[in-house]
């Protein structure tokens, strides 16, 4: 059976050039960036050059790059990192309804500590209003963490209009950009931002890496302590093949991604209209600001789980934002946000395109899915016909 | 995640449909939380002669649905209210630990039918 992979935006394959460019650094230049000899030097070297290319991708400098472990520890980083560091200015920080678990979670959590915390809503679209962090910014405002596109629904929000506000406080500005590295430009500048955070396995790089971008001058109380490595930001010997894996990976798609994004576009909107036929059928998210590879629909009276195990007897691999998928008894915390009702946002699906996937692959899932729903809907007892 | 016979049941369900004069009629559960079980029952001579369901939810839902349909038909009333949502859960070769308890009601939609056929033919005072 043909498989048909569509859920890029939990994870992407490691692209051939990418794991070749990091299998060097597992054994025959396998030393510790940090030992003075051969061995160590080379390693350093490599990382340097890594370091050297992400911040140029990045429009910052090398010293303001922290590599991680990935999107979590990146999230996690800024925000206790800035909060424990800049606790005495303030304790007030600014998010978003609809921000991914690592940075909602680590939220809530200083909260449990004492800090003050404004969640900010979203509209029917996902989109956050810069007004309203206008609004929500007080004096003890010291971070604000807004996320550059939404995982589940694909929405792009205007990020450098936000940080524009946010340093006009004086508060220091963070963005998840998880899902929009190696397909927006990311230049920190334009972007108006003091902290960036990326992972390098939702652009076919490798899993447990990633990094962050600190501004020069940004306060940051570390996660881990221990040695000194990338400017006592982050302690521990340093994960060399997955961060070459990471540069090369980001550079790679950095090249492509206006020829990609077009490609993309052309089948997202191609599903899009074709999912769309389906009766009692919403589309999720922002149409035009919206992630070249994101398709987000609700299919009403039936419910997200089943439908994936369709999908997947069929070889499509998909994901859903139904309770029984979102690990809670609760459906997906960006959906409800938006205002759908607990019903409809069980029967959401996602399906995020990728390298591998083409024309073909499209035809295929929209040929299969109406089938799936119909059958589905036949068995609920919500449905009327 | 799911058993070979859960994906069975899920993929090829049993009884699934409406009974349009049906003994009793039992629906649990609710569309907050993803899962709403519906039962119909046919009794004759105290048996459930036929029994049919629809479900809206997971995987687990429709499985549990169509299995305890089957452990249902041609037991008596009685018999039927002794199964437990376990039993069905054992009968499926078990269910993922996080489904036991938001997914596995089809004992609960069941017992509701029967009430709904005991309350219709209870004598009036």
């Amino acid at each position: 059976m043909k498989r048909i992979y569509m859920d890029h935006a939990a994870t992407t394959p490691v692209r051939p050039e990418v794991l070749e460019a990091m299998l060097p650094y597992f054994n025959s230049e396998f030393g510790n960036p940090s030992s003075v000899y051969s061995w160590g030097r080379a390693a350093r070297k490599a990382l340097d050059n890594a370091r050297d290319q992400v911040s140029a991708l990045l429009g910052a400098s090398p010293s303001e790059i922290v590599f991680t472990s990935g999107g979590s520890e990146g999230a996690n980083l800024a925000i206790k990192g800035v909060a424990w560091a800049d606790q005495n200015r303030g304790k007030h920080i600014i998010t978003s309804a609809i921000e991914h678990h690592a940075v909602l979670d680590a939220v809530l959590w200083l909260e449990k500590q004492g800090f003050e915390v404004t969640i900010l809503p979203v509209d029917e679209y996902g989109l956050v209003s810069p007004a309203q962090v206008e609004a929500a910014l007080r004096p003890d405002t010291i971070l604000v963490s807004i996320m550059h596109a939404n995982n589940e629904v694909g929405t792009i929000q205007p990020i450098s209009e936000i940080g524009a506000i946010v340093r006009r406080h004086g508060a220091k500005f963070h963005t998840d950009a998880v899902q929009t590295a190696g397909v927006l430009d990311l230049n920190v500048e334009a972007l108006n931002v003091d902290l960036l955070s990326i992972s390098a396995h939702k652009f076919y790089g490798p899993k447990g890496v990633g990094a962050l971008y600190v501004r020069k001058g940004v306060r940051l109380s570390p996660l881990i302590h221990g040695g000194g490595q990338e400017k006592r930001r982050r302690a521990g010997t340093e994960n060399v093949a997955g961060i070459v894996g990471l540069a090369k990976a980001f550079a790679l798609a950095q090249e492509e991604r206006e020829q990609e994004n077009a490609r993309l576009i052309k089948l997202r909107d191609r599903l899009i209209s074709g999912l769309s036929r389906i009766p009692h059928t919403r589309v999720n998210g922002h149409l035009e600001q919206r992630l070249p590879n994101n398709v987000n629909v609700c299919f009403g009276f039936i419910e997200g789980e089943s439908m994936l195990l369709n999908l997947d007897l069929r070889g499509i691999a998909a994901s859903s934002g139904s309770a029984c998928t979102s690990g809670s008894l609760d459906p997906s915390h960006v959906l409800l946000a938006m205002g759908l009702s607990h019903e409809i946002a069980h029967g959401s699906l996602r399906l995020t395109l990728g390298r591998e996937n083409t024309e073909e692959d499209v035809e295929f899932v929209l040929q299969e899915i109406p089938g799936i729903v119909e059958r589905l809907r036949a068995m609920s007892p919500l449905y009327q016909g | 995640m799911y058993s070979e016979k859960v994906m069975d049941h899920f993929t090829n369900p049993r009884n699934v449909g409406e009974i349009p004069d049906a003994s009793g009629v039992g629906e649990v559960g609710n569309a907050r939380c993803g899962d709403i079980m519906k039962m119909w029952i046919k009794v004759e001579n105290n048996i459930i002669t036929d029994i049919k369901f629809k479900t809206f939810g997971c995987g687990a839902a429709i499985a549990t649905s169509s299995m305890i349909t089957e452990m249902a038909k041609g037991k008596t009333l009685e018999e039927a209210e002794q199964i437990t949502n376990q039993q069905v859960a054992e009968a499926l070769e078990g269910l993922p630990p996080v489904k036991m308890h938001c997914s596995n009601l089809a004992a609960e939609a069941l017992g509701a039918a029967i009430a709904d056929y005991r309350k219709k033919t209870a004598p009036t005072a």
